[in-house]
């Protein structure tokens, strides 16, 4: 019982690292379930446009650190320059995927357009490896060090200054496509395309555009919370999409595919238990079961979840998507 | 044509044989001893088995006169086994039906050695390996299989004992669920609870990931003094950029998968003050290794890459020392296979560049040393803090 008072001790700071990883997986969560809810297809590339934003941002962070403009400009600034240039980016890539890997299979049957998506994923990771090797002679990179402060928010609860920009840039994010998809015509015209395809069509809506638009979006956030990735844990690879975008598609399944709202959910929730569970598994099983099991332990909760509520948390089992 | 090629060609072969005939009965007056030596040297590791090659050869040709005066011709007969088992074991099949190779220095992967063992041991072929540091290669007990460098179960004990000695008595313990991270680890853990200290925790972590703040939490709300991590440097790394950027103040220690130079990159700044353990460490600043890095410079053109091509040359002196040994004992007659095996086997207080050498019963060297390295700045190499002799640790 000692670890377990002395675990209690820490929640505060779990809690922030908790939302902080949750918040990532939730943006990521985001364009997945954008994409089902116009296509009804997993976009499973998703996962390598969030790793290309990683590397995009984190090269565009090394190039200001080469040039030596990084350490005379705020960091937020340094960020923020980062985050729109690997946005930018990777909304167009995930467009450039879309026209040329998805429209040609749109009508195909439905595994069709999926097995794509796998190709995409393979051939976009082992062409940012090669290009890294090229550039760098290794294909991994590690981010500069942007934020050195740590804020005591309460007791027991130290903070690293990036982790609340982190927390902080995600919730803009999600609030600004809330009000997007719900007040803008655009917005209006997603959800009209999600709801029936045809008739939005026959209602003088441009679906191409739409699907465009929604790639656009999606792989953007993708791209900005590869870029946040990058700064919160230092290191990325071209394999590192693989793992958090599996984590993130889980999220989006365990709120309800297809519901904006439900992605944010579900993706919080998955990172707190994730944290949580690291920590309190080993004590509350007596050690049988270390940290190293804390995936089983979020898998295992969200087959229990979607046993008893397939649709996901949110979700409905008939109704309006997105 | 063709009748005309052929032709050209069997007589350049004809002559190629007579020369070579020629050379050998010239050279035939004295008896061939051949060594040789087994590393990568082509492949992705090639350039780590070229340097031991050159300091086994250089090892070598020191010594050619010497054994020449005991009416033996010394010959150097090295071989690229590419890092790759397969190719390690088709070159143990060819030394061992070459009747006048003595004996093999090698190899570099402890993956090659293992299976191209089995094949010496075949052969009753001497092999002495310079850096094969996994405990198999000696646990199984074949009479040709010998090392000088320190056993991987050796780093535990050796971590433990050193930050147990800096009066850190509280330690948690992170592994990477890997043979070789969860082995140092469990090492560690034993040893470290045995001299006093107190383990508050010992988590596993899943390589690949890149958040590790569950973990890292435990370790501040525990309150350890230090922590050992068992695994290899992207991970170690990013815990210990986390661990500062978190404000957590422990002493971080690893085993020798912290031994990159990435590992300054991953970390930065936060690498100050962190230690790991290592089999093998730079001789130049010694006398001897100056010299050694000097006749090595100028032979071959260049500096040693790293510190064990110091252990291929004294790997190739251990068995030129036993099978001189032999030579004397058998009254200046060539030594057989099962001598050399024995005499090497036998190798006791061997004073060395790298390493003294005195083999035990499986071929593990009580000699051979852990360094324990610190970062005093976030720069690679770090300094040697200490050695620990491992004679303890064998069981």
């Amino acid at each position: 019982m000692n670890q377990l008072q002395m675990l209690v001790k820490i929640i505060p700071q779990l809690l922030s690292d908790g939302l902080a990883l949750g918040f990532v997986y939730a943006i990521v969560a985001l364009g997945y379930t954008m994409v089902y809810g116009i296509l009804e297809f997993i976009n499973f590339a998703h996962s390598e446009l969030f790793m290309f934003g990683a590397f995009v941002g984190t090269e565009v962070l090394l190039f200001m650190q080469g040039v030596g403009i990084l350490p005379n400009i705020p960091p937020t600034l340094a960020m923020l320059i980062a985050i729109v240039v690997a946005t930018v980016l990777s909304g167009g890539l995930g467009v450039a995927v879309d026209r040329i890997a998805y429209k040609p299979v749109r009508n195909a049957p439905k595994l069709v357009p999926f097995i794509s998506a796998i190709g995409v994923s393979f051939i976009l990771q082992d062409l940012v490896r090669m290009v890294e090797e090229a550039k760098n002679g290794k294909f991994y990179l590690n981010a500069p060090t942007l934020f050195t402060n740590r804020i005591t928010l309460a007791p027991n609860m130290v903070v690293p200054e990036k982790t609340l920009y982190i927390v902080g840039l995600c919730i803009i994010i999600m609030v600004s496509l809330t009000i997007f998809v719900s007040k803008n015509k655009w917005g209006k015209a997603m959800r009209a395309v999600a709801q029936d395809r045809e008739t939005a069509r026959l209602m003088g809506i441009n679906v191409d555009k739409v699907i465009s638009l929604t790639f656009l979006i999606g792989a953007g956030m993708g791209g900005a919370a590869g870029t946040l990735f990058s700064i919160q844990y230092g290191s990325i690879s071209p394999y590192s999409g693989f793992i958090l975008g599996m984590k993130a598609f889980t999220a989006a399944v365990f709120g309800g595919i297809g519901k904006i709202p439900g992605a944010m959910l579900g993706g919080v929730l998955l990172g707190l238990i994730e944290v949580f569970g690291a920590s309190f598994l080993g004590a509350l099983t007596g050690g049988v079961f270390g940290s190293e099991y804390k995936d089983v332990l979020a898998f295992a909760i969200l087959i229990l979840i979607l046993i008893f509520k397939p649709s996901g948390l949110l979700g409905k089992p008939v109704g309006e998507k997105v | 044509m063709n009748r005309a090629l052929s032709l050209l060609l069997s007589l350049t072969l004809a002559f190629t044989l007579l020369a070579s005939s020629v050379s050998a009965t010239a050279e035939a007056a004295l008896p061939v001893i051949k060594i040789a030596s087994a590393t990568p040297l082509s492949g992705s590791q090639a350039a780590m088995g070229e340097t031991i090659k050159n300091g086994i050869e250089l090892a070598l040709s020191e010594r050619v006169e010497e054994f020449k005066a005991l009416g033996f011709d010394l010959q150097f007969a090295p071989q690229d086994d590419q890092a790759d088992p397969k190719v390690g074991v088709s070159i143990a099949q060819r030394l061992i039906e070459d009747k006048d190779i003595l004996a093999v220095i090698g190899h570099w992967n402890s993956g090659v050695a293992i299976p191209s063992s089995e094949v010496y041991n075949q052969g009753n072929l001497a092999m002495v390996s310079p850096a094969n540091t996994a405990t198999a290669v000696t646990d199984r007990g074949l009479p040709v299989v010998n090392r000088i460098c320190a056993r991987d179960d050796a780093q535990g004990p050796a971590g433990a004992d050193f930050l147990f000695s800096l009066g850190l008595t509280s330690v948690y313990i992170i592994q990477d669920k890997t043979a070789y991270g969860q082995g140092v680890a469990d090492e560690f853990k034993k040893r470290f609870a045995a001299i006093g200290g107190t383990v508050l925790g010992y988590e596993g972590i899943t390589a690949g990931e890149a958040d590790y703040s569950a973990v890292e939490e435990m370790i501040r709300a525990s309150g350890a003094q230090a922590v050992y991590f068992g695994g290899i440097y992207p991970e170690g790394g990013l815990i210990i950029k986390q661990l500062k950027e978190k404000g957590i103040e422990v002493t971080f220690m690893g085993p020798d998968g912290m031994d990159s130079a990435e590992v300054v990159n991953i970390a930065g700044d936060a690498i100050v003050g962190t230690y790991y353990t290592s089999t093998a460490a730079d001789v130049s600043g010694t006398e001897k290794g100056a010299a050694f890095v000097a006749s090595y410079n100028a032979k071959f053109g260049r500096n040693p890459d790293g510190g064990y091509a110091a252990y291929g040359y004294d790997a190739m002196n251990v068995a030129l020392d036993a099978i001189k040994g032999v030579i004397t004992a058998n009254n200046g007659a060539l030594p057989t296979r099962e001598q050399v095996v024995a005499a090497v086997r036998a190798t006791s207080g061997y004073k060395g560049l790298a390493t003294n050498v005195t083999f035990n019963s499986i071929g593990d060297n009580t000699e051979a040393t852990v360094y324990v390295l610190g970062f005093k700045e976030a720069k690679y190499p770090p300094e040697v803090i200490k050695s620990i002799p491992v004679a303890d640790y064998l069981k």
